[in-house]
């Protein structure tokens, strides 16, 4: 069952993938632009901060929920709205009357789009650090698997929001209706410290609760508690299942 | 020995019965027409020989690898809009062990690589389509509708795109609801109604079954009573001035010959077309 990537589809639907600026600037010119305007513009941003365990949100909060903004952008939005459309004009049908298989087609899109956030990710590294003198994550190689981790998580949520999904209109509507509830309760506008105690407790079981607190802890030096590993993984499952249970090729 | 077997070909998508059963073969190099009318079962019968749907009872033989050698071209089936023409067919030559050349394949089928799928007129993308499907340089060609929608000079272009390839020796098999285009390229039809076959045969012999007589019309001021003993006349009326007679092939000819010259006037004859035939077969 390899699948085998033909060189010539993973160039053109490359081309086709930069011809849509819209997606790019979504998914990274946005974040950066507003981890450094964000961490540049308000001081107390740059100050320790009580509620944040005296660490500067710009070390740590706000990094993680930038980075966690562009997973989003292309895991909910980007891949699911592509692939769903390329079900409805039959683009995966015709494919699949060639030597090629149509997954091939979803495992070019979704590595453009894993790509797209992780070189995202690095510039808001590289630039927080120079701008902002945000500090490179201490713990490397835990920055590395949260990342992973979460990022596995989001992009299976939007394989199974492309697989359930009946048209290209729904899924768009679905993507940013799942994304900005979840950006919510990952901290994106209310920091989990001063959430009430019961938005806590669901943000806590929420993917984007768990992978934005995880992404903070490693920000700011410390291990990620089991408890948000254990639901990144279960999220994961679920939807990854889902995925491959109800994907339809036409 | 054909290339393409059909033996009892049914096909049900829950209580919806979309082939009820249908038998045809191809033979190689031949083009091969399905017709019938909307909702017949016609496109449902080729998707099950292109491989993209599987029978629910009876079987297809195709004596050929189905992705590699058959190249098919599909209804509702688009490309990315963003897509250029020449890199469309530059992916899908990609695909296979033994490609056409791309760029030859845009010089026959008179397109510019440079243009965006998007900005493609209708006849501009089926003539796309009918590429890709060929740029593998397949031994079957499965074709859908192909002409649907084409104005009529790009339906006559795509027509004599279709005898270059039957010239390579590539064995086509089209879908079609136009009469005209089966008989400019169908070496043989089925004729599809209801999920089943009516009738396997050349399109002449298709006119031959439904009705093979000619009419003769005519206006004379003079007596027509000669032309009723004639061997080759079934029969004759008269509206008026206007006389209508019926028969053979040969009835003109021994019309024209039976009455005295200058007694006819706005002679013309009528014949079936494989439209009539059409009809007659399926019921109308």
């Amino acid at each position: 069952m390899a699948v085998i990537i033909p060189a010539r589809l993973a160039v053109v639907e490359a081309k086709l993938y930069l011809r849509e600026p819209v997606a790019v600037f979504f998914a990274v010119v946005l974040p950066l632009a507003l981890l450094l305007v964000l961490g540049a513009a308000i001081p107390d941003f740059r100050k320790p901060a009580e509620d944040m365990g005296g660490y500067r949100p710009v070390d740590t909060h706000l990094p993680a929920m930038m980075i966690m903004l562009s997973v989003l952008t292309v895991a909910f939005s980007i891949l699911p709205s592509v692939l769903v459309l390329y079900r409805e004009r039959g683009v995966l049908r015709r494919m699949s009357t060639t030597p090629v298989r149509p997954i091939s087609v979803l495992t070019v899109q979704l590595a453009l789009n894993v790509a797209t956030a992780v070189i995202a990710t690095a510039l808001m590294l590289v630039f927080g650090n120079l701008i902002l003198d945000v500090p490179y994550p201490r713990m490397f190689l835990a920055f590395l698997g949260v990342f992973v981790l979460g990022s596995v998580t989001m992009f299976g949520i939007g394989l199974a929001l492309a697989a359930v999904a009946p048209n290209s209109r729904v899924v768009q509507g679905a993507g940013a209706g799942v994304m900005f509830p979840l950006l919510f309760l990952g901290g994106m506008w209310l920091p989990r410290p001063l959430m009430p105690e019961v938005l806590v407790v669901i943000s806590d079981y929420s993917p984007t609760g768990a992978f934005g607190q995880a992404l903070t802890d490693v920000f700011t030096g410390r291990a990620p508690s089991l408890l948000h590993l254990a639901v990144l993984a279960v999220w994961a499952a679920a939807a990854i299942f889902a995925a491959a249970r109800w994907f339809r090729w036409e | 020995m054909p290339i393409i077997t059909v033996e009892n070909l049914h096909k049900r998508y829950g209580e919806k019965v979309a082939v009820a059963d249908v038998s045809f073969t191809v033979d190689e190099g031949e083009i091969f027409g399905v017709v019938g009318r909307n909702g017949a079962g016609k496109t449902t019968t080729i998707e099950c020989v292109a491989g993209l749907r599987t029978p629910t009872s009876g079987t297809v033989r195709v004596a050929a690898d189905l992705k590699q050698e058959v190249g098919v071209q599909l209804q509702d089936c688009s490309l990315p809009d963003k897509i250029r023409v020449g890199e469309a067919l530059d992916l899908y030559a990609s695909f296979y062990a033994n490609p056409a050349r791309p760029a030859d394949l845009l010089a026959e089928v008179g397109l510019d690589p440079k243009k965006k799928f998007a900005t493609l007129s209708g006849g501009q993308r089926q003539r796309l389509s009918i590429a890709l499907a060929l740029v593998g340089k397949p031994r079957i060609a499965i074709l859908d509708e192909l002409t649907t929608g084409l104005d009529p000079q790009s339906r006559r272009d795509t027509w004599e795109l279709i005898e270059r390839i039957k010239e390579r020796g590539v064995t086509v098999l089209l879908v079609t609801h136009f009469m005209e285009e089966v008989e400019r390229l169908c070496d043989r039809v089925a004729v599809i109604s209801e999920g089943r076959v009516l009738a396997v045969d050349t399109p002449a012999g298709l006119i031959a079954r439904a009705d093979g007589s000619d009419r003769v019309i005519f206006r004379t001021t003079g007596s027509v009573e000669a032309l009723k003993s004639l061997p080759e006349v079934a029969s004759v009326s008269v509206v008026g001035d206007q006389v209508t007679v019926t028969g053979n092939r040969d009835v003109l000819h021994a019309v024209v010959a039976a009455l005295p010259a200058g007694q006819i006037a706005d002679l013309r004859t009528e014949r079936t077309t494989l439209d009539d035939a059409f009809l007659t077969l399926t019921g109308l």
